[in-house]
């Protein structure tokens, strides 16, 4: 039973034809993502990845999140908690930093052994 | 009681669906809209302390990762990865048949987003219930062992799975079953809608077991599974320079002569069933931390969607019954909004845990 | 231009039928959906929670008045301050202001009839009843706690005290804080009335707005802390427990992530209350509204820039030490703002000194001291000798107690007579004012000597030389046990006893005004015609119903004309 009543000026459908685009852009990223893992030299591996991961994240968020036609005041919010987590990392990692020597040399507590497994 | 001229609200003008403290449906929409992501604000806040316990060990413990990653299989990182994907798309395309008042369509997206969830999480209970078989544990437990547990389960040893596979599939099998019976008494008894409900729940619970099925088979095919080894395993890679802080280092180093990641083996190595897999020896210390970090991001994800999961159910019940049309389809919105969130959660997780090189 | 409508008794005066006698049955008030009866509530809950933690904090003052005192066992002591401190700041002062006052007062300032999510707010109020009784918990089942409020590894680890239970109710009691973050959020954006732009709300809106933000943005680092604290308990996963690998100073970055920005969302909304209270009692309006406006919000994005200057002696980095001493100082500033428009606001103002007045006074001055203090500890080179004295303990009593709890005090005076249609005994209410004041500062001002002469602070027995600054301190406590009492009694009794009184019997501006008192279940029997919150000249007295209402209300023959102000 659809009910077919006028667009009120709210709601607002997306188009199948973009969101399968999108679902497709997003296939193809994982893809790249999973393949060229450990094909880049050492500290490039990471932030492609990152990188790859941000734009799907933004593929998500614009389109499967409707953020592209959302009021600018929900965007600035979701934005402003991405700003203050990394305000959250940066600070500690900068002070964390300065005195890992410290926890490296505590001894360590020996891991409690368990039962011998059972051999096949 | 009152005698003003101008009443406060018209009851009959007001539509059944708009709460009565709200002017138009549109102010009701844009409240409930900004809710919630509000409220997802503070999820990304709430993860944002295991990304940085993440951030921060990454960057001051690098080799611990390097090492520890090897145990994370990333063709079923990537399985699960596609699939929360394509949930994400059903889920919009969910939202978009709301709006357009289109409730069975509505009810068919949300259920198939239901089912790549279940499958997500027997996915999941499949790594994890691998890696408690091997020791794989948090930090202060980690006790890794090349040799998998042996089931002492019933069912574990009939089907040749993890006893703890067998403890985690309970609940899903417990729900499969009650779902079924419940769909088939109500279905019998007249009240169609419930039974269409449970039958939906059924088919979700089912879903669970597609994505443990498919996950043990690979498992199986890659790597021999219970009683086995690592055989596909990536052998431990680094020599490591120093080893003053680690006193496991009783061994010799072998060199790693072809530049291909696997080291020579020494000879007391050749034949024993460990020498397929990562050699315990040579980890790092404090390698158990990756596992903490691991455990408490994915698990703490997993329980996100199992509750995503029980948010659904209330949007298909509500979807069976009719409820959505073009003024009115915000909670179908609302938790297709919270449910790509969970989604956007699981892409940083998947590189971060999963494809470090 | 009048409009329409008689101003009958149901409308502005007092209400007879009103959102108490809406309903009745201890149903329609376990599941209402009213804004009104939640508000009223979570007073009662926050008010049991304040003399619970009160007593916890007379027993232990008790404990101090002599030096090697017998009277608690050192771990018993610990279990003292420890659930004073933890009652207090998650189950009383974090709520109080908002979910008391806020709810009771909040929709009404925007002429709405609820807030965005009902339901949500009654979730809310039950997760603060399950969160509060986790935590209690701890003590009841024998359990305790005696890590101190802030829980630090790696002593929360390994002791065996109730932490689990604690953190827990903690949890919870975090989760009742969003939801109302959410809640007055939303609420402001989106239910405002036509016309009702930002600069022309209360400036309690202002501030309760800008604590939501903090809420949000804050809380739910401390719900993450404290999952991870209970998960290294009870399964070692190594994150802040050296023995396994993790960092103990880890747990104190996450922790004060958010209890640092969570001193503001104890602080804002009452510096909102106290916007309100110099306004209406000069009978003037507020002076820099935007000034005050913008350094709310200044203060919610400042206050979470400072999280370190609690781990400066802690083993902080110096680099970072340093950065977050810079910024703490600069987080001093927009408060000072504010104090100084208060101030130029009083300046040639019809001053009336009635109890909330005393309050907002007393506020001023106690603030004043406790923010000025604050700067002490966030330098560097003093912080080192001040950090765990009983300085510090002083500091944060000062702008909680001296701050938060009398700003509350004069809000519920305040806004008393809207919700309960009676008025209070002023007299006695101010006398209540007066012996909080001085038990206050005769409780903690000799805290401030003691602990930069190097008195310590959570330490069960001491060196004799503090003696007579704690006995001045134990006395001030009873003293200010004493005027909270007498002050509540004096709010309960009018509540039920006292005369009954209009609308708007201060000659208020703001729309919550605007209704009978007690209000409507829907707040308002009219459409609340939008008013400049401080423009107290278009509020004029009606003889019939006793009461002040806007000129738009008034029979236009009875109505004077406006006074233009004399400029100087």
């Amino acid at each position: 039973m659809a009910d077919h009543h006028d667009h009120t000026s709210f709601a607002h459908p997306v188009s199948v034809k973009l969101l399968v685009t999108v679902f497709v852009a997003l296939i193809l990223l994982t893809i790249l993502t999973v393949v060229s893992a450990g094909q880049l030299p050492r500290p490039f591996g990471l932030w492609v990845a990152m990188g790859i991961a941000t734009v799907k994240a933004a593929l998500v968020m614009l389109f499967f999140m409707h953020m592209f036609w959302d009021k600018p005041f929900n965007i600035m919010a979701f934005m402003s908690s991405l700003l203050f987590a990394s305000l959250f990392i940066s600070m500690t990692l900068m002070d964390t930093g300065h005195y890992q020597d410290t926890i490296d040399q505590f001894p360590r507590e020996p891991v409690a052994q368990p039962a011998a497994p059972a051999q096949p | 009681m009152a005698t003003a001229d101008t009443q406060v609200h018209d009851e009959h003008e007001h539509g059944e669906f708009i709460a009565h403290h709200f002017d138009n449906a549109e102010q009701q929409y844009d409240s409930g809209k900004l809710g919630i992501w509000v409220f997802l604000v503070t999820e990304v806040l709430f993860f944002s302390g295991l990304f940085v316990a993440y951030t921060l060990y990454r960057s001051h413990h690098p080799e611990i990762f390097d090492q520890a990653h090897v145990f994370l299989d990333k063709w079923l990182g990537g399985l699960n990865t596609v699939v929360l994907l394509f949930s994400s798309l059903t889920m919009a395309l969910g939202v978009r048949y709301a709006q357009l008042g289109k409730n069975k369509l509505v009810a068919f997206f949300v259920l198939i987003t239901m089912v790549c969830a279940a499958v997500f999480i027997g996915v999941k209970a499949i790594e994890y219930s691998h890696k408690w078989d091997q020791g794989i544990l948090v930090s202060s437990a980690f006790n890794y062992t090349t040799v998998h547990a042996v089931p002492a389960t019933a069912i574990g040893k009939a089907l040749h799975i993890s006893d703890y596979l067998v403890y985690l599939s309970a609940v899903p099998a417990i729900l499969l079953i009650g779902f079924l019976i419940a769909a088939v008494g109500f279905t019998v008894g007249g009240k169609k809608i419930l039974g269409i409900f449970c039958g939906c729940m059924a088919i979700t619970a089912g879903g669970y077991f597609l994505g443990a099925v498919g996950a043990q088979v690979y498992m199986n095919a890659t790597d021999g599974g219970v009683g086995g080894s690592h055989a596909s395993q990536p052998i431990l890679l680094y020599a490591q320079e120093d080893h003053a802080a680690d006193d496991q280092a009783g061994t010799e180093h072998a060199v790693d002569d072809h530049g291909d990641g696997n080291e020579e083996h020494s000879a007391d190595d050749h034949g024993a069933q460990a020498s397929h897999g990562p050699d315990p020896t040579k980890f790092v210390r404090d390698i158990g931390i990756f596992f903490s970090i691991y455990y408490c991001m994915t698990g703490l994800h997993a329980f996100h969607i199992i509750g995503g999961i029980i948010a659904l159910a209330w949007i298909l019940w509500r979807s069976l019954l009719g409820q959505w049309r073009s003024d009115y389809f915000g909670p179908v919105d609302y938790v297709g909004l919270y449910w790509h969130l969970v989604d956007l959660i699981w892409i940083f997780l998947f590189p971060m845990l999963y494809l470090i090189d | 231009m009048g409009t329409t409508i008689k101003a009958t008794p149901e409308i502005f005066g007092h209400a007879e039928n009103n959102f108490f006698n809406a309903s009745s049955g201890w149903k329609s008030w376990a599941f209402t959906l009213d804004h009104k009866r939640i508000g009223i509530m979570y007073l009662i809950g926050v008010t049991t929670a304040l003399f619970l933690a009160g007593v916890f904090a007379l027993v232990l003052r008790s404990h101090l008045w002599i030096a090697n005192s017998e009277m608690l066992t050192p771990a018993m002591y610990n279990q003292m301050f420890t659930l004073h401190g933890a009652v207090m700041v998650f189950a009383f002062i974090i709520p109080s202001i908002p979910a008391a006052l806020g709810n009771m007062v909040l929709p009404m300032m925007l002429g709405a009839k609820d807030v965005a999510f009902p339901r949500l707010n009654l979730m809310s109020f039950y997760l603060w009843v399950i969160g509060t009784g986790c935590l209690l918990y701890a003590i009841l089942a024998g359990y305790g706690l005696d890590t101190g409020w802030t829980f630090y590894t790696p002593y929360s680890i390994e002791t065996e005290s109730g932490v689990i239970y604690a953190t827990a109710g903690a949890f919870v009691l975090g989760f009742s804080s969003i939801f109302t973050g959410i809640n007055f959020l939303v609420t402001v954006n989106t239910m405002r009335l036509p016309g009702q732009g930002w600069f022309k709300l209360p400036l309690f809106i202002w501030s309760l707005y800008a604590t939501a933000i903090i809420q949000i943005l804050a809380t739910p680092v401390l719900g993450i802390t404290l999952l991870l604290l209970i998960s290294e308990r009870l399964m070692s996963i190594g994150i802040f427990d050296p023995r396994y690998g993790g960092d103990p100073v880890l747990f104190q970055h996450f922790f004060w992530f958010y209890s640092h920005p969570a001193v503001y969302i104890m602080i804002l909304p009452a510096m909102g209350v106290i916007s309100e209270l110099i306004a209406v009692y000069s009978q003037k309006r507020i002076f820099g509204y935007s000034f005050i406006a913008f350094s709310s919000v200044a203060i919610a994005l400042l206050g979470f820039l400072v999280w370190g200057h609690h781990l400066f002696t802690s083993g902080q980095s110096l680099v970072v030490t340093l950065i977050f001493s810079a910024i703490t100082f600069s987080v001093a500033i927009p408060s000072a703002v504010k104090v100084f428009n208060w101030l130029a606001t009083m300046y040639k103002g019809s001053i009336l000194l009635a109890t909330p007045m005393c309050y907002a006074l007393s506020f001023i001055f106690l603030f004043g001291i406790g923010g000025l203090t604050g700067l002490f500890l966030g330098a560097l080179s003093t912080d080192i000798h001040l950090h765990d004295t009983y300085f510090v303990v002083a500091h944060f009593h000062f702008v909680m107690v001296g701050g938060t709890l009398t700003a509350l005090l004069g809000g519920l005076f305040h806004w008393w007579p809207k919700m309960f249609g009676r008025m209070y005994n002023d007299m006695l209410g101010r006398v209540g004012c007066f012996l909080v004041f001085t038990g206050f500062n005769l409780t903690f001002f000799p805290q401030f000597v003691m602990g930069s002469r190097g008195m310590p602070r959570r330490y069960a027995t001491y060196d004799p030389e503090y003696q007579i600054f704690h006995q001045w301190s134990t006395i001030g406590a009873f003293l200010l046990g004493i005027g909270i009492l007498l002050a509540f009694a004096v709010l309960v009794y009018a509540a039920f006893k006292g005369p009954k009184v209009g609308g708007n019997p201060f000659k208020a501006a703001s729309l919550e005004w605007q209704s009978s008192s007690p209000p409507d279940f829907h707040n308002f029997l009219h459409k609340p015609v939008m008013t400049d919150p401080y423009d107290f000249d278009a509020m004029v007295y009606d003889e019939d119903l006793d009461t002040y209402i806007h000129r738009e209300f008034a029979d236009p023959a009875k109505v004077p004309p406006r006074v233009e102000p004399i400029h100087h």
